[in-house]
C-alpha cells in the first residue's frame, strides 16, 4: 500500500504538471491565434483614422485607444518616446475602441477638437488628466469639457461638431473593426499588421525594433 | 522506528483519509481549473462565480491539514460548511442560468451577467455545471469521511 504522503505529494506533483502543461498549450494556442489576428489588413487602417508622422513611414504602429483605460494613459507617454525615437521611420495610427460605457461622447469631443486642428493636444489633456473626468471608471462627459476648456478650443464650436453623425459614425467604425480585429483589451497595438505576441511595453518595442531591422 | 507516535503517515490510510483525500483532489482541481478558466483562457468571471470561488479556494487550502499529520475531523466539518453552501450556490446558479430563478432577483446586473452562458462544451456541460457536479462530489465525499470517521 502507498504511503498517504507519497499519495500526497505525488497528486500535488501531478496537479501541477497539468497545470502547467495546461497553460503551455493555451499560451501556443493564444500566440498561433495572435498571428491570425490580422487577418482584415483593410480593418487595421482607415481614411479616417488620425495619424502622427509621415505617410510613407517604414513602420505603422495602429493603436486601439480607450481615452477612459488607465493603461493606455499610462503608456501612451512610452509609445511617445518610442516615436521620438524615430521620427522619419515610425507613423502611429489611432483607433478608437470605446469600450468604457459613455466614452463614446468624450471620443466624440477628442475628434470635435480635430476639426479645430487640435486632437492631439485635446487627447493628451485627457490622457493626463484622466482621473478627473473618469472617477471609477466612470467617463464624465461633463468633466472632459471642462478639461478640454482649458486647452484653448472654441467651446461653442466644438459642442456643435461634437454632435455631428459623421463623428458617431467614425466612431462606430471604428468599434466594428475592434471587433473584427479581435481587439478585446486596450491598449492593443498592431505594428506593420502585427500584433504583439503577449501584452506590454517591451513586447512592443521589441515589435517595433523587428520591423525597423527589416529593410 | 516511531511505534508509539504511530502516525497515519506510517500506516496504510484508512478509508476515511481516503476519503477526505479525495475531496481534496477535487477541491484543488476545481481550484486550479478556475484559476486557468480565469486567468489564462481569460474568461469573464460573474459575481455568482465569484462567491463559489471564495468556498472552493479554502477547501484546496485546508483540507491537507486534516490529512497529516493524522486524520483529523475537525477538518471534515470544516470542509463540509464550506461545501455545502458552495453547493446551494452553485444550485442557484444553475437556477439563474436555465432560467428558473426569476429575472427579478437576479444578483448581477452589472459586468458579465450570471446567466449568459461563456462556455459549453459538447453541448451540455457549462461551468455551473460543473461547479454544481464538484461540491455535490465534496459533500458526499465529506460526509463519507465525516460518517467512516466516527469513534
Amino acid at each position: 500500500m502507498i504511503k498517504p504522503k507519497t499519495l500526497f505529494v505525488g497528486a500535488i506533483a501531478l496537479l501541477l504538471f497539468g497545470f502547467f502543461l495546461a497553460v503551455l498549450i493555451q499560451t501556443a494556442e493564444r500566440e498561433s491565434q495572435s498571428s491570425g489576428k490580422a487577418t482584415h489588413p483593410e480593418a487595421l487602417v482607415r481614411m479616417h483614422a488620425p495619424a502622427l508622422g509621415r505617410p510613407d513611414a517604414q513602420v505603422t504602429i495602429v493603436e486601439f485607444i480607450d481615452p477612459a483605460c488607465g493603461t493606455c494613459a499610462a503608456l501612451y507617454p512610452a509609445v511617445k518616446e518610442i516615436l521620438a525615437q524615430h521620427p522619419d521611420q515610425l507613423r502611429l495610427v489611432l483607433r478608437y475602441a470605446p469600450f468604457h460605457p459613455g466614452v463614446d461622447q468624450v471620443i466624440a469631443l477628442v475628434e470635435a477638437a480635430r476639426r479645430q486642428d487640435r486632437l492631439w493636444p485635446a487627447l493628451e489633456v485627457l490622457l493626463a488628466t484622466q482621473e478627473r473626468w473618469t472617477p471609477n471608471h466612470r467617463p464624465d462627459v461633463e468633466q472632459a469639457r471642462r478639461v478640454l476648456a482649458g486647452i484653448g478650443l472654441d467651446m461653442v464650436r466644438l459642442a456643435a461638431d461634437a454632435a455631428d453623425p459623421a463623428i458617431a459614425a467614425l466612431i462606430a467604425q471604428d468599434a466594428a473593426d475592434a471587433r473584427l480585429l479581435g481587439v478585446e483589451k486596450t491598449p492593443e497595438f498592431f505594428v506593420n499588421g502585427r500584433p504583439l505576441p503577449s501584452f506590454g511595453l517591451k513586447q512592443l518595442q521589441m515589435l517595433v525594433a523587428e520591423e525597423l531591422a527589416r529593410r | 522506528m516511531r511505534t508509539k507516535m504511530n502516525t497515519l503517515t506510517d500506516n496504510p490510510p484508512s478509508a476515511a483519509w481516503l476519503l477526505l483525500f479525495l475531496a481534496w483532489l477535487v477541491a484543488a482541481t476545481a481550484t486550479l481549473s478556475a484559476l486557468f478558466l480565469g486567468e489564462i483562457v481569460g474568461l469573464p468571471i460573474c459575481s455568482m462565480c465569484w462567491y463559489q470561488r471564495i468556498v472552493m479556494f479554502p477547501l484546496a487550502i485546508i483540507l491537507p491539514i486534516g490529512l497529516f499529520p493524522d486524520l483529523d475531523r475537525r477538518l471534515i466539518r470544516a470542509g463540509l460548511a464550506l461545501a455545502v453552501p458552495g453547493l446551494l450556490l452553485a444550485l442557484y446558479h444553475q437556477g439563474i442560468v436555465s432560467g428558473i430563478v426569476p429575472e427579478r432577483i437576479q444578483p448581477c446586473r452589472q459586468g458579465v451577467p450570471c446567466s449568459e452562458t461563456v462556455v459549453s462544451w459538447f453541448g451540455f456541460v457549462t461551468i455551473p455545471l460543473l461547479s454544481i457536479v464538484a461540491f455535490t462530489t465534496l459533500v458526499v465525499l465529506l460526509g463519507a469521511a465525516l460518517y467512516r470517521s466516527r469513534s
